[in-house]
């Protein structure tokens, strides 16, 4: 037997636990708590912890369901069931109901039980009101003879009937008992020692780390985020077409001049002065600083005659080309405002040599923005000049681009562009979405824009272009371009996004 | 690009073939047309009903802008008919129509073309299409009617010759389209300022002290180019002779618009393909026949052919091919593969052969080409300024700082809101004369604005948030072709409970330390040769906490705790220390 003062401390309740199942081999924790006189609740404390220290029990959780008697059926042990103590109450020759009622506690359910067990009768015909018989003689308190029977530990020996009746009367009630079955672990000891909760460099030092335990790690839990920066998604997806153009031998174009005359913008690419795309709708203009000046004299002079009057073989535009809309300024639409000043400077060239130039940077539409649509975005472009390049090598530079960035599948479309022809939409088949996506423009300069830079009339030149955002969109299930570039971004997002690897 | 629409069933019945929707869009594909993805279900139930939008028509092709040249290039493209061949006839008699142009038309609307559909039948369908055809070259060829504006009328109710003239608004009345009683110009001017549709023609004409009018013999008012035609002699689905003309600011635009028109509709002629001309006396007496319908040649050689699109085909499959794209072609010379092609008037988009290339190559099939790689030997290579700025971005990263991109902005962010006012911000930044939303007024002049704004849309974040961008901001130069520059910069901001000036100045020097520049300390044998900062004036930064920083004696940025004013209105509600450098002299 163990000391009440001893029980008070949790360790010795721990080790007076351990002692007891040495004792024991296998037991409840209800055996236990009655052997050491302990709450139930202290020893399932007892037990938990004893499991913080690795195999030294094993435990089963159990459920057993068990009769006792109620607070009022206790009484009803004490003083008899209601319906007894009427039929107690009632004399040999009778006695008024109501004095009945009167005398004894809880009279109304005793009499409507003794009733309908038939112990008792009324007639109400009596003097002086209505009068209470015995209706039978020697009469034993089965009630509480029962609830008795279950306080001793007797339940068995009752039928179900009468269990329930007495569920029903809340004289009895069955409760589950949670209880635990325990048995000795693996590292069973009775002298439990603390485990470590992580090596410490002291440990390492004394060595003191070769007789510890240590806590279990939980390995369902999330580590601590590392403290770093993050890369920005768009900019992740333009090293990687950056570098597939490196890989591919493309030298990288100076694009470093977001504000472009008219004249390089569209003008230089046989873009006609009334093109919708010169339009305030869709074009920013600047209004400081409005115009250029200087231009190539001799150049801006046979681009004037291919749109007004044509040559070259071309027919021309055939209408009045303005210098003043050359000169007005505007942020570049498109890179190939850059790439059109390349192919000049290539033209300059004493001697022609074949070149791949790519570019990837921010160009500029006056548009209604939208979920797909903002005033900026990033285009990249690829132009490959040589002589005697052909569809069928766009198509190819093109297939060897796009498998690069996991997309075998390609198709052509025809298409129309001002300065190129012929001009081909590309299509991906994207294994991910399971549908043809429009991925790209293509196509090769028209000779109106080469010929009056000086390129010689067998220099064909293939070029390109996509948008940077698009691909990222979709690589990263975005549906609104505003949640991936502009300053209303998610920082979460950034901080989340995957490293972009393009090839799907 | 334009759109029209097509009744699939109508197209299937015209072209007497069937398809099924993968083989319909096959062949759409090919010859360059997209039909719109069925999105709604509305769109699903039109479809079954055989309402199909074809797409994605080629800007420049005018012939495939109504049904009519739609079913014409197919049934040619898919073999089942030849090209039509569009001739000018005129009438038994001679007499052919006249439009008078007048000298007061040259301040306005220069140019007038005119043509006449004889025994034309029109039914609902026909009639749509014909109006609808009108639209669609209003807004493409004519540029929303400021280069070419279209009239056509029912030739049996008015009587020639009709005159081209301009003359004083308020001299001008008639019953406009629709109307019921007449109207002066200006009178009809304030009516159409309330409609929706022709309210952003009137500025074409609006401030002109002469609005161009064309008038029959009686001077009734055939129309108000480019506003309104009258009603007098509106076309009805009864009309069997129509006068079609058109003024323009553009001659070369006015005659494809013509010939677009009756080319199209002339297949509902009585005489199939044929149109009457109409004689214009011009202004200085010059009598010019209208509509032209010129049939252009041109030669074109197989082997160059073969070599521009990389195929090998002789020149009588490429004269088939072409031929299928209503480029009536024949091969002149076998030996050299030379082939002459017929544009016809409606193929105004074909101005130089590499147009006659592209249509070989799409009548062969684009993805029928065989793929192959160029092989032009070249060797890549990347600007210095992309270089750096990559190596850079990752250094940021790794010093814990989140990159953000974006470059235009209000005026008010790189201005007021940064406490940045006055000339001196005029004479920085270059300013968008029609910027469609406030947040495009100007591009920047400095980074941080973008990362006070993303912060201030972020302060839901843990603190510290540390931000950065490494990209151009333009500034103008008037020693620039353009006048203005781009400048490289590197910017990052460190927001939370406490400045954090040591946060940053840690990262100049960290920036510093990986570009391989010393700290100049005290040391007077560095001095001009590495880095240092010193104290310094700006309106962004709180007085006391803000520095230049000084890279090889020269200034390249500046570091500091920025104005409290600053942080407010960027709703931000603590301390923020930012650092703004330009990287031009880096790399």
């Amino acid at each position: 037997r163990v000391n009440r003062a001893y029980k008070m401390n949790s360790d010795n309740l721990q080790e007076c636990v351990l002692k007891q199942i040495d004792r024991y081999e296998a037991v409840d924790s209800n055996v236990l708590a009655a052997a050491l006189e302990t709450d139930h609740q202290a020893i399932v404390g007892a037990i938990k912890s004893i499991q913080c220290y690795g195999d030294v029990i094993k435990v089963e959780p159990r459920n057993t369901k068990k009769w006792n008697v109620t607070e009022e059926g206790k009484q009803v042990i004490k003083n008899g069931s209601y319906e007894y103590n009427i039929y107690q109450a009632i004399s040999a020759e009778g006695t008024l109901q109501s004095e009945v009622l009167q005398k004894i506690p809880n009279s109304k359910i005793g009499f409507s039980k003794a009733m309908s067990n038939k112990w008792v009768k009324v007639d109400k015909k009596c003097e002086g009101g209505p009068r209470v018989f015995r209706n039978i003689e020697d009469l034993k308190d089965e009630t509480r003879h029962s609830l008795l029977a279950i306080q001793n530990g007797g339940v068995e020996q009752i039928g179900e009937k009468v269990l329930a009746e007495l569920k029903k009367r809340k004289l009895a009630q069955e409760i589950v008992n949670k209880s635990f079955f325990i048995q000795k672990g693996g590292a069973f000891c009775l002298k439990l020692q603390k485990p470590e909760t992580d090596l410490t460099a002291q440990m390492i030092q004394d060595g003191s780390w070769k007789s510890k335990t240590f806590k279990d790690y939980n390995y369902n839990a999330l580590g601590a985020p590392p403290a770093a920066g993050h890369l920005h998604p768009l900019m992740k997806v333009r090293s990687a077409y950056r570098q597939i153009f490196l890989e591919m031998g493309f030298t990288e174009m100076p694009t470093n001049n977001f504000v472009e005359s008219s004249f390089w913008n569209f003008d230089a690419l046989f873009q006609p002065q009334q093109h919708p795309a010169r339009d305030a709708h869709d074009t920013f203009f600047i209004s400081d600083p409005a115009a250029s000046t200087k231009f190539p004299a001799e150049y801006l002079e046979r681009v004037k005659t291919v749109h007004s009057k044509g040559g070259f073989g071309s027919q021309g535009y055939r209408y009045d080309w303005k210098i003043a809309e050359a000169q007005k300024n505007v942020l570049r639409t498109h890179t190939t405002a850059v790439s059109a000043r390349m192919l000049y400077k290539l033209a300059q060239q004493e001697e022609f040599k074949p070149v791949k130039y790519f570019s990837i940077d921010r160009v500029f539409r006056n548009e209604t923005l939208d979920a797909t649509h903002l005033a900026e975005f990033h285009q990249v472009e690829g132009v490959v000049a040589d002589r005697s390049v052909t569809l069928g090598d766009l198509m190819g530079v093109l297939r060897e681009f796009f498998r690069k960035l996991g997309i075998e599948k390609l198709r052509f479309k025809p298409a129309y562009n001002p300065y190129t022809e012929p001009s081909m939409e590309v299509f991906g088949y994207h294994p991910g979405l399971k549908k043809w996506v429009e991925i790209g423009n293509s196509g090769v300069f028209r000779p109106e824009m080469l010929r009056p830079m000086g390129l010689p009339e067998d220099v064909n030149v293939i070029a390109w272009g996509l948008s940077l955002e698009r691909p990222t969109m979709i690589k990263l299930g975005i549906d609104n371009i505003r949640d991936l570039v502009g300053h209303k971004v998610d920082l979460q997002m950034v901080y989340d996004s995957p490293i972009c690897q393009m090839d799907f | 690009m334009p759109t029209i629409g097509v009744n699939r069933d109508a197209l299937f019945k015209s072209l007497g073939q069937t398809y099924t929707e993968e083989g319909f869009d096959e062949l759409c594909f090919e010859y360059g047309i997209e039909l719109d993805e069925v999105t709604s279900e509305k769109e699903q139930i039109k479809k079954e009903q055989g309402e199909q939008k074809a797409t994605d028509i080629p800007a420049n092709r005018y012939d495939l802008l109504c049904i009519e040249g739609l079913v014409q290039a197919l049934k040619v493209f898919l073999q089942k008919e030849s090209a039509p061949d569009y001739r000018c006839v005129a009438p038994l008699n001679g007499l052919k129509h006249k439009i008078i142009v007048t000298p007061a038309t040259q301040k306005i609307r220069p140019y007038c073309v005119g043509a006449v559909l004889r025994n034309i039948t029109f039914t609902k369908e026909v009639y749509d299409s014909f109006i609808d055809l009108q639209d669609k070259l209003h807004h493409n060829i004519g540029r929303k009617r400021t280069l070419v504006s279209i009239g056509t009328h029912d030739l049996d109710t008015i009587t020639g010759p009709f005159t081209y003239d301009a003359q004083t608004p308020s001299d001008i009345k008639f019953i406009s389209l629709n109307q019921t009683k007449a109207h002066t110009a200006p009178e009809l001017m304030e009516l159409y300022s309330k409609d929706s549709h022709l309210k952003s023609f009137l500025p074409i004409i609006q401030d002109s002290p002469v609005y161009p009018v064309i008038l029959d013999s009686n001077g009734v008012v055939l129309s108000m180019p480019p506003i309104i035609n009258g009603d007098h002699s509106k076309i009805k689905l009864s009309t069997r002779n129509v006068l079609v003309e058109i003024t323009a600011t553009d001659l070369t635009k006015a005659k494809v618009a013509l010939d677009t028109i009756v080319t199209m509709f002339s297949c509902h002629c009585d005489e199939k393909f044929t149109v009457e001309p109409v004689d214009i006396v011009g202004h200085d007496g010059t009598v010019v026949e209208t509509p032209g319908l010129p049939y252009r040649q041109e030669t074109v050689n197989a082997n160059n052919l073969n070599k521009k699109i990389g195929i090998d085909l002789t020149a009588s499959e490429i004269a088939n091919l072409l031929t299928k794209m209503c480029l009536r072609s024949e091969v002149t010379n076998a030996d050299s593969g030379e082939i002459l092609v017929t544009i016809p008037p409606t193929r105004s988009d074909v101005i130089h052969a590499c147009d006659i290339i592209e249509d070989c190559a799409i009548a062969y099939g684009f993805n029928n080409i065989v793929k192959t790689f160029p092989r032009s030997v070249t060797v890549g290579g990347q600007q210095l300024s992309m270089k750096l700025s990559e190596r850079l971005r990752v250094e940021m990263a790794g010093a814990g700082f989140t990159e953000l991109t974006f470059s235009l902005c209000s005026a008010d962010d790189v201005g007021t809101k940064m406490r940045q006012v006055g000339k001196n911000m005029d004479n920085l930044a270059v300013h968008i004369s029609n910027p469609a939303t406030l947040e495009f007024q100007v591009v920047r002049t400095s980074l941080i604005p973008g990362l006070l704004k993303t912060a201030g849309s972020n302060r839901k974040m843990p603190l510290p948030v540390k931000l950065f961008e490494i990209q151009e901001v333009v500034l103008k130069d008037g020693s620039r072709e353009t006048g203005a520059r781009n400048e490289r910069r590197l910017a990052a901001v460190y927001y939370n409970k406490t400045p954090g000036f040591e946060v940053i100045h840690g990262l100049l020097d960290r920036l510093m330390q990986i570009l391989e520049i010393k700290w100049e300390s005290t040391n007077p044998e560095l001095k001009g040769k590495g880095y240092c900062i010193k104290g310094a004036e700006d309106p962004s930064y709180f007085p006391g906490r803000c520095a230049e920083i000084y890279v090889h004696g020269k200034a390249v940025g500046k570091l500091g705790v920025l104005h409290p004013e600053v942080v407010t209105n960027f709703d931000l509600v603590c301390p923020v220390s930012a650092l703004e450098i330009n990287l031009e002299g880096f790399y």
